[in-house]
């Protein structure tokens, strides 16, 4: 695939088909008290919009939370995030706003590069500018849960009478065997699978395409070690394996999201090692060879960048798939421990009583799938923007 | 031909030796040893001691491997520790039954997806394209084991309880109760029920990546110019798609069978604990909690082998329908 090159390539080249942005009308910096404000009588609606949203949500929060913020900058690490996260979201919007606001018009580029291409063709594509929006909406809820959930998710309430208790307005998705409020604890469990999905695919790309690029660079006995590795490892039933490894050890978070990047890399590295084959032999590379650039110098600079596209694709679809198997791995027992709150293990929760407590395990896996549909539809978009062929 | 599969099943060999070492490794070298399970308050250190030279584990780990390789070659996996029964006997028992929830999953998996993604390919840009699309994709994000519990949920508990449905489905095991006495007729379809639910709730999600791919392939097959000459030479629109286009589009579809297996067999652990069907994928889940190496072993073992032939067999596949491919 010739795509990877071409999409890092110096920018070059004049935009024409966008014309010249339009000019931020008078004072443009006080504008910004309103962040976005400046942007949207631009008429830029997406960024302006994204902007104004994150400041009124975030401030809102802050507002009508008041007491939580006050309690949580006194208590454990994650209330500190979770107000340190409020107050920067705050800020980060206001900024934003009004630095773009004020950036001198003649200063900004109008020379294009392939990232702005992509980043263009990828915001054309309304499904997955949705799917971003949902992503990121989860992980600003995942940082902010513990001082926007409504219980604690750990709090048991009375057991003979708040046992069971179906979707209510004191608890909008009922409570579980132990009288513990549904909403808080899926909150909760949204930072364990979205923070293990995103660790473990760091680990397993960063693995796969260090060991794919150098496979795909010296070849020989390096290449044949690895890629048989690869092989073995990939015809492997993916769970056998990680139930194999986890249930001899002790399960931990840690232990999975280990395991979980140390079994992911090996296709990342055989996309990786695909790539750089046919990279090593264009001219780019070739010229570096004859420059009598190092080989590490090489494969860094020139070979990896060039080979980012499809390994950034595979990588958002990896994070769903690697939330899909933390819930399995979880909901055999094999994953996050309770009374931690995970997707999977509530899911499980709700397997002995059914009928009666349907929003058990109905809810907690309606997150995991749009969750997940979320980063698949991310993915699509990032395909589609990402390879100049299959730009209109 | 012949020689191209038997030149597959020779490079197989490396690799399938190569997953056997891996899992002993991963397996000997945690920590925790089967004898730990199987002590009692009152158990003296002689026995304890007596019990690991018995099952060998008091020699080196290279020893072991050696012998375990050794004795592998000749189709003996040990002896299970909590069956009391050799570890091949209890595998060739749980085997039939995954092969069967797997070939039926499979089957009905590609059926659904070919369906719906050349539907969706003759009938681009549509609603029902866009709509499709949606479902789908919704279905391609679920864990299976949740879809099965919904399914349970529908199929079986609110369709008996609940909504009083003539038709439900049973939520476990293989058979009924009175299966023994059932006639022949009965008993087929006593076992189709119990079949459906784990069988759909592993193919729906199989299906929605089957039909994604089915779309597009079916999409770039019938742009092309054989399509159109089909159309212009006055052939029904049925047979274009049929005979000409499909059977193009069907080709690369094949390479998912391959891709597909593992996921199928990690869906399959999950679906068979939910629904209590005796299988490899249960047996290992269990076997692993009560520390039965040998089991754990040879069933990652099987399962590794199942996976590596599944792939030569979408190879071969591949060679056979598509003449283009030389396989020399």
């Amino acid at each position: 695939m010739a795509a990877g090159a071409e999409s890092l390539s110096p920018a070059t080249g004049v935009d024409a088909s966008a014309g010249p942005r339009r000019r931020v009308v008078g004072g443009r910096g006080l504008s910004a008290a309103l962040p976005g404000a400046p942007q949207l009588l631009a008429g830029r609606w997406g960024s302006g919009g994204a902007a104004l949203l994150v400041w009124i949500g975030f401030l809102w929060v802050l507002v009508t939370r008041w007491d939580g913020v006050r309690d949580g900058w006194g208590g454990a690490w994650d209330e500190r995030l979770a107000v340190a996260s409020l107050i920067l979201g705050v800020a980060a919007a206001w900024a934003w706003s009004w630095r773009d606001a004020v950036r001198p018009f003649h200063s900004r580029s109008v020379a294009v590069s392939q990232w702005d291409l992509a980043v263009r063709a990828f915001s054309r594509n309304r499904t997955a500018v949705a799917g971003l929006i949902v992503v990121g909406a989860l992980y600003a809820v995942a940082l902010i849960t513990p001082v926007v959930a409504p219980f604690d998710p750990n709090l048991q309430g009375d057991l003979l009478t708040e046992r069971y208790v179906g979707p209510s307005l004191m608890h909008p998705l009922g409570t579980d065997q132990f009288a513990r409020d549904v909403l808080s604890r899926l909150m909760y469990g949204a930072r364990i699978s979205l923070s293990i999905g995103f660790v473990a695919v760091a680990i397993s790309v960063t693995i796969g395409t260090l060991l794919g690029a150098v496979a795909g660079y010296l070849g020989g006995v390096v290449d044949t070690l690895v890629m048989r590795f690869v092989d073995m490892v990939i015809s492997f039933p993916r769970l056998v394996l990680l139930i194999t490894i986890i249930a001899l050890f002790e399960p931990s978070i840690f232990l999975i999201t280990a395991v979980l990047g140390l079994t992911l890399w090996p296709s990342t590295a055989r996309i990786v090692r695909g790539e750089v084959l046919s990279l090593r032999e264009r001219e780019f590379v070739q010229a570096a060879v004859a420059l009598g650039y190092s080989k590490p110098r090489i494969i860094f600079k020139h070979l990896i960048p060039n080979a980012l596209a499809p390994v950034i694709v595979a990588a958002t679809l990896g994070i769903g798939n690697t939330i899909v198997l933390e819930a399995g791995l979880s909901f055999l027992g094999l994953g996050v421990q309770p009374p931690t709150p995970s997707w999977g293990t509530m899911v499980d929760a709700g397997r002995q009583n059914l009928l009666d407590a349907w929003w058990l395990s109905t809810f907690p896996g309606l997150a995991i799938v749009f969750t997940v549909l979320s980063f698949n539809l991310v993915g699509d978009g990032l395909r589609d923007a990402l390879d100049p062929r299959l730009r209109s | 031909m012949t020689r191209y599969v038997l030149r597959r099943l020779l490079g197989a060999v490396p690799l399938v030796l190569g997953i056997a070492t891996i899992i002993f490794f991963v397996v000997n070298l945690a920590p925790g040893d089967p004898t730990v399970y199987m002590m009692t308050p009152g158990m003296s250190s002689e026995v304890v001691e007596q019990l690991r030279v018995n099952y060998g584990l008091d020699q080196p780990v290279h020893v072991r491997y050696v012998k375990w390789v050794a004795a592998m070659l000749t189709g003996d996996f040990g002896y299970s520790f909590s069956y009391s029964r050799p570890v091949l006997d209890v595998l060739l028992d749980f085997l039939p039954n995954t092969l069967i929830l797997s070939a039926c999953a499979l089957a009905l998996a590609f059926l659904v997806g070919i369906v719906l993604g050349t539907i969706q390919a003759v009938k681009q840009y549509s609603g029902l394209d866009s709509t499709l699309s949606v479902v789908l994709l919704f279905f391609y994000s679920m864990p299976s084991f949740w879809l099965a519990l919904m399914l349970i949920l529908m199929f079986s508990l609110m369709a008996r309880n609940v909504w009083g449905w003539p038709i439900y489905f049973p939520a476990s095991g293989i058979t009924s109760t009175d299966y023994d006495f059932l006639s022949s007729g009965a008993q087929i379809v006593d076992r189709g029920r119990h079949l459906f639910l784990p069988a759909m709730s592993l193919a729906l999600v199989l299906a929605a990546g089957i039909a994604r791919y089915m779309r597009g392939s079916m999409l770039e097959v019938i742009r092309q110019d054989f399509v159109r000459t089909a159309r212009a030479k006055g052939l029904p629109e049925r047979s274009v798609v049929f005979k000409h286009a499909l059977r193009n589009a069907l080709i690369p579809v094949i390479t998912l069978v391959g891709l597909y297996i593992p996921v199928l067999f990690s869906g399959t652990v999950f679906i068979e604990l939910i629904f209590a069907w005796p299988g490899m994928g249960r047996a290992i889940v269990e076997a692993i909690t009560q520390r039965d190496y040998p089991l754990v072993m040879a069933a990652s073992f099987f399962f590794a082998i199942m996976v590596v032939l599944a792939n030569l067999l979408a190879d071969v596949l591949y060679a056979v329908v598509d003449p283009r491919i030389r396989y020399e």
